[in-house]
């Protein structure tokens, strides 16, 4: 406990008392010591003039950080359908025997605690998990037996087999973005020649649209916030993509890291900023060391900052802010909060990042994808990007495609690809429906396999998943249902409570309980999530449930319970206890399930 | 003086000053729009949506929603109703909140304004969630079954008190409030009985120790009147007015 204290103590000298570093705290205490013990909360609620109390309450927000020691080795397997499609569940349950413990629970001896967590982005390369925070992909039964042994005898993880931790970029197809690179500091030097005014004349006439999917004018967002007064702006890029599914950015911030960072430097210069943060997921903790050393190298060539590229006026450095595990914290408002070292709850608005961001200051966020664009048309020019793609949708998309196909991977496309393009090239057969977009996104039956992907017809952030005929497709609806009654930030009463009814009545189908009139109370539920709640999040957390309603009514018909209405929970079984009490187990005691016999009861 | 600018809620023309939510303008014209997580002495919080009303189509919360001119707000169709009622529904079997055992009925907000919206029954499935009860407090008892998440507390805490005694924390469906105090007990904390954070609690999660059914059922704030014509249970208890029970209503 004093090698902790003394832990604290240094990180606090060197990064100073600002509030705002406390989820960098939490998170670097939580590796250090495996959780984050009562003293470690007091001792920083000191030093840096935060109630305790404040500080559990992030803690406890953020699915990464624990209050109680998860032992020397912190695993967690990644739960997104794309990884139980692989095989995860039954995995996790043959290392859970071979270690002898229960998800969740840490074992008795302190050595290791198993657990579940959202999607980690390795989809492509599945199923995957974390252990201490560090990615290990392509389990199988030998490598989970591998893993058995290297825990039970205390391998640190510096000495576990290097292959463990090999991730992939796996670009299955490269277009312009992929393909056409830039020498580093040449988007700056543009800047320099041209002049900020011209560089947005440039990125607007080449149409740039966030790639995070919403589609926002990158030129407007940029404009909007160098023309508001203000002490100072920021550049924030939201590196949190946490859309199961999705993991194009994984491969951006591994292999494109110098584009993205000429990105947001170029932006600053637009903008005005000093400052800039890569909110990076805490699933991508393995990259930050890269990223870091990246970062270390573009200082030592002038490309960031004091005095950019010989510029007096220009001085701009890029700090790297790690997450926690909380998929709200890839909305926009709630990432500034997260970056501010709170809760990530989305805030209220107006007023909007543009005005009023990061510390109240006008901020530009943007996704990673679209700063590497941007960096890629200040050299190139508009042309270059208009030369593909639609008239409202310039340029290429990344698209992250797993599931049921013989090439997952990352498939850079112009906008307007089809999907059953897609599914040709990716070597998908059979196929059920396609999930575009993710949990929040859309679900496409083969009737709409001509549809296209671009912002004015199905926008996407990226996430891609698949889905043959031999799969129940109510299994992904439960899966998402779950993820989003776990990824709630519980702060509006729609999205808070509504998505838990929403899980419990998903699973109540599943398990053959279900009647019609619960499949319209979803409906009923589902439409005052979409039209009440505060942020995106929970504007979307009903759709994987109201779409495949909608278009795919089969899978859950062939659940459902031959009567009007079924109780939430099930009748003979919680006559269980009186049975026991009883010692009865007779005909008598249990209540009958037959459809003829049963009277019909209206809800 | 400026020309005055409005908008219309429900066709009446409201009128509103610059930096005005049209929660603002409609309470400073006497409209009475269903709230919770609002106290007008605070800054907006948006989180409870029982405010929800419809501007071109969109729902939007009104205790967050700037008023702009000719603005034509829906605050009472069937449809923005229906929509509140489902959202007392969702609080109502997220905690629990047995109105004939709770000390406050009569007087809590959450009560009159489901009887406002005509809600009948709490409809969803229960959670039936295990909370315990803290009355660590020499004076203040707080039952975490009743509470709504509203952050009044919170903030009235911070704000007014200056003492940051209460946070919400947790996630999604497991979010609570959280006492600031070495041992986590409200007893601990620095909260007195005389703190605005004790008075500004629409529901009955902050109870006086000492006192119960000071005033019978049947002559309490809500009891005679709806909430729309009473107001708030903070302000009732702000004014410090006694209630006057002589009118019955309808």
């Amino acid at each position: 406990m004093k090698n902790l204290e003394r832990f604290i103590t240094q990180r606090l000298a060197d990064t100073g008392n600002s509030p705002d570093q406390l989820l960098q705290h939490l998170c670097a205490i939580q590796n250090f010591a495996s959780h984050l013990p009562q003293t470690a909360v007091q001792q920083l609620a000191g030093q840096l003039h935060i109630p305790a109390s404040q500080i559990f309450s992030v803690i406890d927000f953020y699915t990464f950080l624990h209050r109680q020691p998860r032992g020397d080795f912190n695993i967690v397997f990644s739960d997104n359908i794309t990884d139980r499609m692989l095989g995860s569940q039954a995995l996790l349950h043959s290392l859970c025997e071979r270690l002898r413990v229960r998800p969740g629970e840490p074992r008795a001896d302190g050595r290791v605690t198993l657990d579940l967590t959202s999607c980690t982005g390795l989809c492509d390369q599945g199923p995957a998990l974390l252990v201490n925070g560090i990615a290990v992909s392509r389990l199988d039964e030998k490598r989970i037996t591998q893993i058995a042994r290297l825990v039970e005898d205390a391998t640190p993880l510096p000495d576990w087999p290097a292959e463990f931790f090999s991730i992939d970029d796996n670009i299955q197809r490269y277009d312009m973005l992929l393909g056409d690179e830039i020498i580093n500091g040449s988007a700056i030097e543009t800047l320099q020649a041209k002049g900020a005014d011209a560089l947005l004349d440039t990125l607007e006439q080449s149409a740039l649209r966030g790639r995070g999917g919403a589609g926002f004018s990158t030129a407007k967002k940029w404009r909007w916030c160098r023309d508001t007064v203000a002490d100072t702006h920021y550049v924030v890029c939201n590196a949190d993509e946490g859309e199961p599914g999705t993991f194009k950015d994984r491969v951006l911030l591994n292999s494109y890291a110098d584009n993205l960072f000429e990105g947001m430097t170029l932006c600053a210069g637009i903008i005005g900023a000093g400052k800039g943060y890569l909110y990076l997921r805490g699933e991508y903790l393995y990259l930050r060391d890269a990223l870091e050393k990246t970062l270390q190298q573009r200082r030592q060539n002038g490309l960031l900052g004091k005095n950019i590229l010989g510029d007096r006026d220009f001085s701009f450095d890029i700090e790297i802010h790690i997450g926690a595990g909380a998929y709200i914290c890839g909305e926009e408002s709630a990432l500034l909060e997260s970056l501010q070292g709170k809760r990530g709850i989305p805030r209220i608005r107006p007023p909007f990042p543009v005005n009023k961001g990061f510390r109240g200051q006008p901020t530009v966020v943007n996704n990673v994808e679209t700063f590497v664009n941007a960096a890629k048309i200040a050299v190139f020019g508009a042309d270059w990007l208009r030369s593909a793609g639609s008239k409202e949708s310039t340029g290429t998309k990344l698209l992250s495609i797993s599931g049921d196909c013989s090439r997952p991977g990352i498939y850079e496309y112009p906008f307007g690809v089809t999907i059953s393009q897609l599914l040709e090239d990716c070597g998908a057969k059979d196929v059920q429906a396609v999930q575009v977009a993710g949990a929040a996104g859309s679900t496409i039956p083969p009737r709409e396999f001509e549809r296209r992907i671009a912002y004015e017809d199905i926008s996407t952030g990226g996430s891609f998943m698949i889905f043959n005929r031999q799969r129940d497709l109510l299994h992904m609806v439960q899966n998402f249902s779950h993820f989003f009654c776990h990824e709630s930030c519980g702060f509006c009463t729609p999205c808070r409570v509504g998505s838990a009814l929403m899980k419990d009545l998903v699973d109540k189908v599943i398990v053959g309980h279900a009647t019609r009139y619960d499949l319209t109370e979803m409906q009923n539920i589902g439409r005052v999530m979409q039209q009440a709640s505060h942020c995106g999040l929970g504007v979307t957390a009903a759709k994987p449930v109201l779409e495949t309603l909608n278009k795919f009514p089969d899978i859950y018909t062939k659940h459902l319970a031959n009567r009007s209405y079924e109780p939430a929970f099930d009748l003979d079984a919680a006559l269980e206890v009186s049975r026991q009490l009883t010692g009865r187990d007779d005909a008598g005691a249990h209540i009958s399930y037959e459809p003829e016999t049963q009277q019909q009861e209206k809800p | 003086m400026s020309k005055s600018v409005t908008f219309k809620l429900d066709g009446k023309s409201i009128s509103f000053q610059p930096g005005d939510t049209v929660m603002d303008a409609a309470l400073r014209a006497g409209e009475y729009i269903p709230h919770l997580c609002h106290n007008p002495e605070f800054k907006p919080h948006g989180s409870c949506r029982v405010c929800i009303v419809a501007l071109n189509g969109r729902h939007l919360s009104a205790c967050t929603l700037p008023a702009a001119e000719d603005m034509d707000i829906d605050n009472s169709s069937d449809a923005i109703v229906e929509q509140r009622r489902k959202l007392l529904q969702m609080l109502f079997v997220e905690g629990n909140h047995i109105c004939p055992a709770c000390e406050k009925s009569g007087a809590c907000q959450l009560q009159a304004v489901a009887y406002y919206t005509r809600m009948l029954s709490p409809h969803f499935t229960h959670f039936f969630p295990r909370r315990a009860i803290d009355a660590s407090h020499p004076d203040i008892i707080f039952y975490f079954n009743r509470c709504i998440l509203c952050g009044l507390c919170e903030r009235a805490s911070r704000e007014v008190d200056g003492k940051d005694v209460f946070s919400i924390s947790g996630r999604g469906i497991n979010s609570r409030i959280v006492f600031n105090s070495a041992t986590g007990k409200l007893g601990d904390s620095q909260l007195a009985i005389t703190d605005k954070a004790v008075s500004v609690c629409p529901v009955g999660a902050i109870l006086h120790k000492h006192q119960g059914y000071d005033k019978p059922i049947g002559e309490r704030l809500y009891d005679t009147r709806p909430i729309s014509v009473v107001g708030d249970v903070a302000a009732n208890l702000a004014t410090g007015q006694p209630h006057k029970s002589d009118e019955r209503n309808e």
